[in-house]
């Protein structure tokens, strides 16, 4: 119940930024138009293995956005921590595991939105839901997951860092690798072999490589696999965050 | 039951600093209780253990009788918490941030409403209630931060440095408040400070505080009895010639300068009736006399051997603990 609380103290934050609420709305949406004119032609490159691009590119947006967004929700952490505000919840008589479950809650939230958004629009522009409504559900599924994971992990660095210019540092560094390690812009066939090793262990190509197959309804034990990888990488995150919180403590 | 009992606490940070060195306080239901001392002598390291923010390398501390280390959960129902970093969150409005509060000690609905109204009126936000925080001046902002601290209705409230950082009129103000406060909620607090004339003021009771250590405990009257320093000053006419002597048994201290004689003695208002007669009967006209009782300034002094001012200018450029 106590997440429910914050998880309600941070959706008023967002709403009273309306600047970041569009921009948060509309960001995904432009990626989507731009890469899917940019490189739409690649579809032509022989062994691409999709004829449209707009039906690849939109679950890889998906992803991205999700990435994007969960990864910096440790930030809000920071500034509670300068503001004093940590120590009001800390000094409450609420689980500490509630502090973390609401920002994953908001990241999720957020994600949750800018994917309902992105499938309207790639919708529009010629991606066809193939997989149908369990298909759609199973992409949820894999976002749920993936952002929970991330802004756990977030959650975790701000905790043990503190400081806003790490946390940048780390984000910045960690997430433009991971989208290109992956299936989400540039099909996995026509990766040279060892990135193709690489995106084997990348979260973010467990997601691109599920909400594909949901997108296309081309659910196989392959993408159930993906799904359990992105479970443990959320329990993982989650216990790191778990660690993070208990360091924090201990060392105030 | 005591509101705070807090017996020889050390707390050390990172094999380094040792902000507590066996801090030993109790704080009876009900008063104001002044840990005075400048920056980095313990003061909030001591709060943030009793808060359930730090946890002690030794030592006992509980709140209303809950071992504040053994049952946190517990105790964190007990105390309100007046941060010196406020906690205030500046994106909700006064009452939301109320509201919060409440729902985070399981106060929701009407009660909290009114407990939110009551609050709001007790620190006088009523009219700014539902503007935003980050609107709030200084002195409104550490308002809201003792309201919320007050929500859940606790028996004492810990107020870290609350006027640090406050323009002279916002301060005076908020000590009008926590007199106020006290007879309107009947809590307990703890209130931390340097500023020497704010714990003599609002305390009833007051620990000095010097290198993590309690250094002398009492009313500011006893600890000021304690050191025996009134000073009995006699002004004589200008021109006087004469150099009267002071002739009384337990004076300890004489002092001239010019036409003002400063003479130390344990009770000023004893001493003065003997002083006049005996300079009388030399022949020594004497223009004005003034007692002095000693400040806190001097009781400081007289226990850690320097004042708050110069322990400050030491400890500059580290942070609080």
């Amino acid at each position: 119940m106590d997440a429910v609380y914050l998880l309600g103290r941070l959706l008023k934050h967002s709403w009273r930024e309306p600047i970041w609420l569009a921009i948060e709305i509309i960001q995904p949406m432009v990626w989507i138009v731009l890469y899917g004119q940019l490189f739409e032609k690649v579809t032509l490159i022989p062994g691409f293995g999709a004829a449209s691009y707009i039906q690849f590119l939109t679950p890889g947006v998906i992803v991205m956005t999700a990435l994007f967004g969960s990864a910096w929700a440790g930030m809000t952490f920071i500034e509670d921590y300068r503001e004093g505000v940590m120590d009001r919840l800390l000094s409450a008589p609420i689980r500490r595991q509630s502090i973390v479950l609401a920002k994953a809650l908001h990241a999720a939230a957020a994600v949750a939105v800018q994917t309902v958004i992105l499938m309207f629009v790639g919708a529009l522009l010629g991606a066809r839901y193939v997989g149908g409504i369990p298909g759609i559900l199973f992409i949820f599924l894999a976002m749920v997951l993936v952002s929970g994971a991330f802004s756990a992990a977030s959650n975790g660095l701000a905790l043990l860092t503190r400081t806003e210019d790490t946390l940048i540092a780390v984000v910045s560094f960690v997430t433009l690798p991971l989208t290109f390690l992956s299936a989400s812009l540039m099909s996995s066939t026509l990766m040279p072999a060892w990135m193709q090793e690489a995106a084997r262990f990348n979260p973010i190509n467990w997601a691109v490589e599920a909400s594909r197959a949901g997108l296309n309804g081309t659910i196989t034990g392959a993408s159930w696999l993906a799904i359990g990888y992105l479970a443990i990488f959320l329990v993982v995150g989650d216990l790191f965050a778990g660690y993070a919180l208990r360091r924090f403590q201990a060392r105030s | 039951m005591q509101a705070v009992n807090v017996q020889n606490l050390h707390k050390t940070f990172r094999g380094q600093v040792k902000a507590l060195q066996g801090v030993s306080f109790s704080i009876e239901d009900g008063e104001i209780f002044g840990l005075l001392g400048p920056n980095g002598a313990g003061k909030t390291t001591a709060v943030r253990v009793l808060a359930t923010l730090t946890i002690p390398d030794s030592g006992r501390a509980e709140v209303a009788g809950v071992d504040v280390v053994a049952q946190p959960a517990l105790a964190r129902t007990k105390f309100g918490l007046v941060a010196q970093a406020s906690g205030v969150d500046k994106e909700l409005t006064g009452r939301e941030n109320l509201l919060l509060q409440a729902e985070l000690h399981g106060i929701t609905g009407a009660r909290a409403r009114e407990r939110a109204d009551y609050l709001l009126e007790l620190v006088s936000l009523t009219d700014a209630s539902n503007r935003l925080a980050r609107q709030y001046s200084g002195g409104m902002r550490r308002r809201l931060d003792i309201a919320v601290g007050l929500v859940h209705e606790p028996k004492i409230i810990f107020l870290d440095e609350p006027t640090t950082g406050l323009d002279p009129e916002s301060r005076a103000a908020l000590w009008d408040d926590m007199a106020q406060l006290r007879e309107a909620a009947g809590v307990a607090i703890l209130l931390t400070t340097h500023y020497l004339e704010e714990a003599d003021r609002l305390s009833d009771r007051v620990a000095i505080v010097d290198h993590g250590k309690v250094v002398a405990e009492g009313t500011p009257d006893e600890l000021k009895q304690q050191i025996e320093g009134d000073t009995v000053t006699i002004e004589l006419p200008e021109g006087e010639r004469a150099e009267p002597q002071v002739r009384l048994p337990a004076v300890r201290e004489v002092r001239r300068d010019g036409r003002f004689i400063h003479v130390t003695v344990p009770n000023g208002a004893e001493a003065v009736p003997p002083l006049l007669r005996d300079l009388d009967a030399q022949g020594a006209r004497v223009r004005s006399v003034s007692v002095a009782r000693p400040t806190l300034d001097d009781v400081y002094l007289f226990h850690t051997g320097h004042t708050i001012a110069s322990a400050e200018e030491a400890a500059r450029g580290g942070q609080t603990y």
